[in-house]
């Protein structure tokens, strides 16, 4: 079977060739994980330019290091396309596109990934753990993402109502872990997808009250640990695929696509 | 090392219903105690065995587990109900999370107040027969297998066979347009574990009555 046969013509081939012409140490650190996304195509998100459900994925891809393309749902035809063309398992976004299937379910998508890529653990206990941890970061995140679709004269006594869960439920329930067994992660004395999770529900509460962690001395600093981890300043920085907090605008044009 | 699993949470379906289920297709026995106080809860809070201040909470292998879906993954993973690998785990958890988001309707629909209780039955038929049963009816019917994912049962199968008995319970009708899934049920039915679970005496508990929510809301003091 020739190269072209195998699928190895045109960019693959180009790509493969360029990263053979660095030098031999560098081409060795990348050269492991670049033939698999070559060949596996790089994973392609379908959401609205924004946050919401897919803002968790988008963490955990960049902090497993795997690179990602977006493909933004502007207006109501866009998502009508893709149910339309039988995308949508459930009619629904997220949809990611990644190793050959079209995955919706934020967790399912985040579970698939967290496997993949060593981020679940080392057993079946240690899933069960990450699990539960997730589940209430996941339950916190989503009362913050949905406060500003709520009516406005509720805003006030919701925003009191995260406060007072992330300072009085959530939050000492991690302070807890981290206290009991002294390690630098949640689980497993490893980076996992519990820590990723974390971390971006510790930040999105901050923006609603900056000093939420101030009763919670290894919260902090677990904080600037993860985010010092390469691939996670990364994501911090300037420039990355991050989405910053829905404005006004935004949420408009999302109630608008969505008919909310 | 096989104490039996003990399950706290209301003596009725609510979230732990799923987990029953579960174990029971597992042929897991278990024991369960019932919360049927405020003073019962508060202590398990006190106690600190509730991680997040909520039932469920399965005591199992050594941990106090809350937070149903952990649960679940953690029961299906154990019990070889999670595929045999990860594509076949991420089309299990992509069903199950379409199911569970159906059965939350059904779940919360006891508590809606009265003047949306038509709608929001409405709302469980139309999602059933639109969103949700049309995809099982066509994995089903593409793959003929007899079970969702990879030919051999799941706990999909098995969440799925729950909600197709929920949402029958509002509209018995509802399997009409749907002659795969009409044999799924009764496929599934003949289950030894399931059978079993399926008759009087099992720990399947009834449909939510008055009594249940007026339980709950008394017990979570969310009058």
């Amino acid at each position: 079977m020739s190269a072209s046969e195998r699928g190895w013509g045109g960019r693959r081939r180009q790509a493969l060739i360029s990263v053979l012409s660095w030098p031999p140490a560098q081409r060795k650190e990348r050269t492991g994980n670049r033939n698999a996304e070559i060949m596996a195509g790089k994973p392609k998100l379908h959401y609205t330019n924004g946050r919401g459900k897919m803002e968790s994925i988008r963490w955990l891809l960049a902090a497993a290091g795997v690179e990602f393309e977006e493909e933004f749902i502007e207006t109501k035809e866009d998502l009508e396309k893709l149910r339309n063309d039988g995308s949508l398992l459930f009619q629904q976004v997220p949809m990611v596109e990644i190793d050959g299937m079209k995955m919706v379910q934020t967790r399912a998508i985040l579970s698939y990934i967290a496997a993949k890529h060593n981020l679940y653990g080392k057993d079946l206990k240690e899933r069960a753990w990450i699990d539960m941890y997730v589940e209430g970061t996941t339950d916190l995140m989503g009362m913050i993402m949905y406060l500003p679709f709520q009516p406005a004269e509720a805003k006030e006594k919701n925003l009191a109502l995260i406060i007072e869960r992330a300072t009085a439920r959530y939050f000492p329930a991690y302070e807890k872990v981290l206290k009991d067994h002294g390690h630098d992660y949640l689980v497993g004395n490893k980076l996992s997808w519990a820590d990723i999770h974390l971390l971006e529900a510790i930040l999105m509460a901050e923006e609603c009250k900056p000093d939420i962690l101030s009763a919670f001395p290894l919260l902090q600093a677990f904080k600037g640990r993860i985010s010092n981890i390469p691939t996670i300043k990364k994501f911090l920085q300037p420039g990355s695929q991050r989405k910053p907090p829905a404005d006004e605008k935004f949420i408009a044009h999302v109630k608008k696509i969505f008919n909310m | 090392m096989s104490e039996k699993p003990r399950l706290i949470y209301f003596n009725g379906r609510g979230r732990m219903e799923s987990v029953r289920w579960l174990l029971a297709a597992a042929r897991v026995e278990f024991e369960e105690i019932f919360l049927d106080t405020r003073e019962q809860y508060v202590k398990l809070i006190k106690d600190g065995s509730l991680m997040f201040q909520q039932v469920p909470l399965v005591e199992i292998d050594g941990m106090k587990m809350v937070q149903t879906r952990a649960i679940l993954s953690y029961i299906a993973g154990k019990y070889n109900l999670y595929g045999k690998d990860l594509k076949e785990r991420a089309f299990i958890d992509m069903y199950v999370e379409g199911i569970t988001d159906l059965m939350h309707m059904i779940l919360m629909f006891p508590f809606s107040p009265p003047e949306a209780k038509e709608k929001n039955l409405a709302l469980i038929t139309e999602r059933a027969t639109h969103r949700y049963f049309p995809v099982f009816e066509k994995a089903l019917k593409q793959h003929g297998q007899d079970f969702l994912v990879g030919n051999q049962v799941s706990w999909a199968d098995i969440q799925l066979m729950e909600v197709i008995l929920a949402v029958e319970e509002k509209t018995p009708a509802v399997l009409l347009a749907f002659p795969q899934l009409q044999a799924f049920k009764t496929r599934m039915s003949n289950m030894p574990a399931i059978k079993k679970f399926l008759q009087p005496g099992s720990p399947r508990k009834p449909p939510p009555d008055d009594h249940y929510v007026s339980t709950v809301l008394k017990v979570l003091a969310e009058e």
